[in-house]
């Protein structure tokens, strides 16, 4: 059958490996981009522009995390204020442990302290005098400090405040708190001894994991550049160490918010504030605000925290950085409203209820 | 035909060993090892492996060097608790940081940088002695010194990141630290501290010679093995004795663009691209908060920094946070 192409097959032989590996290349290739037309690309990425044009301010992330909701989000429960009626009974007056809640109603109270057991995961919160009790004491001050002195920073883009859940999230002890852990490295001393160890603090890169100690607990200035073209270098100037230092504090706070350089900086000159975003001024007022929590509420706690609560290396107690509060959102629960339900931590003074 | 080619070398030659020429320097004296044939090594190059001469200043390199990676490796097994498993998991992360700024050109203790200048110390031999091993191998050898003085270039710029520079600024924490990671981390630290290195000119320099070699390198590649099988491969006779293959060459790149190298002149390009990156570069780090303190600003002060009008922050592009 068919003898000339039997004929023309035995005058033209073919290498079938190579003709296989000619055509199915190109052909799984076409196969591919089908695939990638039809369903979509599945890496997808938005870009949220954060200046200029043409000079790459942007902040990059892949469209499937998100539309991927923050769970906590969705699990956070409040309750409206109840409005008090004249003689209504004071929480201090049935509560011994009400503490600086003891100038609730009854009514607020309750409702006030059945969330705080909620959102911290504590069942019996304020219910026993225990290290957990008296610690919610100084966290109920410290909310309110949040909520009445700095507005600029956790109000800046729409009314959000701060509840012990932005923080709490449903745990009894945050996520993304740090301790103290420099130095890591043995066998040395000084400069080369705080860095160049991959760990949390530092983002898994090698710059000096001092850095939160020394920005958000020594209120260290960050500083790092010369601003003028020629100056004298003079002793006490920053150096590269600050440098490196500050770009480790950088990588907590870009990480903290899942942002870039860019989302505040026009990266080709980090210090110049004509070329900044407005969100480099509320991330320079967040600094300062977490210098004070720490200074001011949290390392107090190491008196009444218990050892297994305390750091492991200079048994500090637990202290507060960006991502304490913002866990990788660039507003943390995206900006849901945490604060007009509870007047009792929006101010230390009497509270308002309308 | 169509024939598969890739940058293994296809032809291999495998026979006696081949001891190369003595001259009345005597150089075939210090050569050591016993020369064999590897067919993997010869899928890459010359399947002869040796033998090698040593010599003097050849063994003084290769201990010092090793001195120094020794010194270097066991610091930072030093810094774990000598645990082999933490090592292993963060040997990149580790590294021999030279000493604090506090101790300027002193010499610290040996935890605090002490074992840095000492292992910089034995790298410096070790470099140097290698350097004036291909300096004197070529004389021996009765070669030009074009090797050596490529590799000095590359010399003087570890000399201005590691002496030249700290020596200037006073301080040893200045030079660059013995580490894969925290070696990139000074390198990005040191662009951000002196105002963005972008803006440095000689930085610029550097970089279009280092691109410009890897073109070159490319163009010049291709070009030879285009015309191999006409006889291009026998490239230095053609300098003097042009024949096909380099007539093709030379109108292949004419009628592209215009102009062509020549046989000769394609390796003095080639040879001064390579050598200027590092003498710009060097020329660069130099002036790095010696001369010039804020590149950003420098370049705003020479008009080659742009501005730009319009808003900053993300609220200027959106619309209801949409």
């Amino acid at each position: 059958m068919l003898p000339w192409y039997r004929k023309w097959s035995e005058e033209n032989p073919i290498n079938v490996l190579r003709t296989i590996i000619l055509f199915a290349t190109p052909g799984a290739a076409l196969f591919v981009a089908g695939l990638i037309i039809i369903g979509g690309y599945p890496y997808a990425t938005e870009t949220l522009q954060t200046g200029p044009r043409g000079i790459a301010m942007g902040v990059t992330k892949y469209e499937s995390a998100l539309e991927t909701p923050d769970p906590t989000i969705a699990a956070y429960t409040s309750a409206a204020p109840i409005i008090p009626q004249a003689g209504e009974p004071l929480a201090g007056e049935v509560y011994p442990l009400a503490g600086p809640l003891a100038d609730l109603t009854v009514q607020n109270y309750d409702r006030l302290v059945g969330q705080m057991r909620q959102w911290t995961g504590i069942p019996d919160l304020m219910a026993e005098d225990n290290y957990q009790t008296q610690v919610a004491w100084e966290m109920i001050g410290m909310t309110r400090t949040l909520n009445e002195f700095w507005g600029d920073h956790v109000n800046i883009s729409g009314e959000a405040g701060v509840n012990c859940y932005t923080c709490h999230r449903g745990q009894a002890v945050p996520s993304d708190i740090w301790f103290r852990i420099d130095p890591m490295l043995q066998a040395s001393a000084g400069w080369p001894s705080i860095q160049n160890f991959a760990t949390s603090m530092t983002v898994s890169t090698s710059l000096p994991h001092d850095a939160l100690q020394a920005y958000l607990v020594d209120g260290e200035l960050i500083n790092v550049h010369d601003l003028e073209p020629r100056v004298e270098n003079l002793p006490g100037d920053p150096l590269i160490q600050q440098t490196e230092r500050t770009y480790s504090l950088m990588n907590h706070v870009a990480n903290s918010l899942g942002v870039n350089c860019t989302y505040c900086h026009n990266s080709r000159a980090f210090y110049d504030g004509a070329q900044v975003t407005p969100q480099w001024a509320t991330a320079a007022l967040g600094i300062q605000m977490v210098i004070e929590l720490n200074n001011e509420y949290l390392l107090p706690l190491q008196e009444l925290l218990p050892d297994y609560r305390l750091g492991p290396k200079y048994a500090d107690a637990p202290k507060a950085a960006c991502a304490t509060c913002h866990k990788g959102a660039q507003r943390p629960l995206n900006g849901m409203d945490m604060i007009s339900d509870w007047p009792e931590l929006a101010t230390s003074e009497a509270p308002i209820y309308e | 035909m169509i024939e598969y080619q890739n940058i293994f070398t296809q032809v291999q030659v495998q026979g006696p060993p081949e001891m190369g020429m003595d001259n009345e320097n005597l150089i075939a004296e210090e050569r050591a090892g016993d020369p064999g044939n590897s067919t993997w090594i010869g899928i890459l190059g010359n399947a002869q492996i040796g033998p090698v001469y040593l010599g003097y200043l050849g063994v003084l390199s290769i201990a010092t060097g090793f001195l120094w990676f020794f010194i270097v490796g066991m610091n930072m097994l030093a810094q774990v608790g000598y645990s082999l498993p933490t090592f292993l998991q963060q040997l990149f992360w580790l590294a021999l940081e030279p000493p604090g700024p506090e101790w300027g050109l002193r010499i610290p203790p040996l935890n605090q940088g002490g074992w840095y200048i000492i292992a910089s110390f034995f790298l410096l031999v070790s470099v140097l002695a290698w350097w004036a091993r291909t300096y004197l191998l070529a004389i021996q050898l009765k070669m030009g010194t074009h090797v050596a003085w490529a590799f000095a270039s590359a010399i003087w710029l570890f000399l201005v990141l590691g002496l030249f520079r700290p020596v200037l600024m006073g301080q040893w924490s200045e030079a660059v630290p013995y580490g894969i990671f925290p070696h990139l981390d000074w390198t990005t630290a040191f662009s951000i501290r002196y105002g963005n290195l972008y803006y440095n000119p000689f930085h610029c320099l550097s970089i279009v010679f280092l691109y410009g070699s890897a073109l070159l390198f490319a163009m010049h590649g291709g070009t030879i093995l285009a015309v191999a099988r006409l006889g291009g491969d026998r490239e230095i006779e053609q300098i003097v004795d042009r024949g096909t293959a380099s007539e093709r060459a030379a109108l292949f790149w004419r009628w592209t663009m215009g102009f062509n190298a020549t046989m000769e002149s394609i390796h003095r390009w080639a040879w001064w691209f390579a050598v200027l990156t590092p003498i710009t570069g060097g020329i660069g780090i130099l002036l790095t908060g010696t001369v010039v303190d804020n590149w950003f600003l420098w370049a705003v002060e020479h008009n080659f920094a742009p501005t730009y009008e319009e808003a900053y922050g993300y609220e200027a592009y959106t619309v209801n946070g949409e």
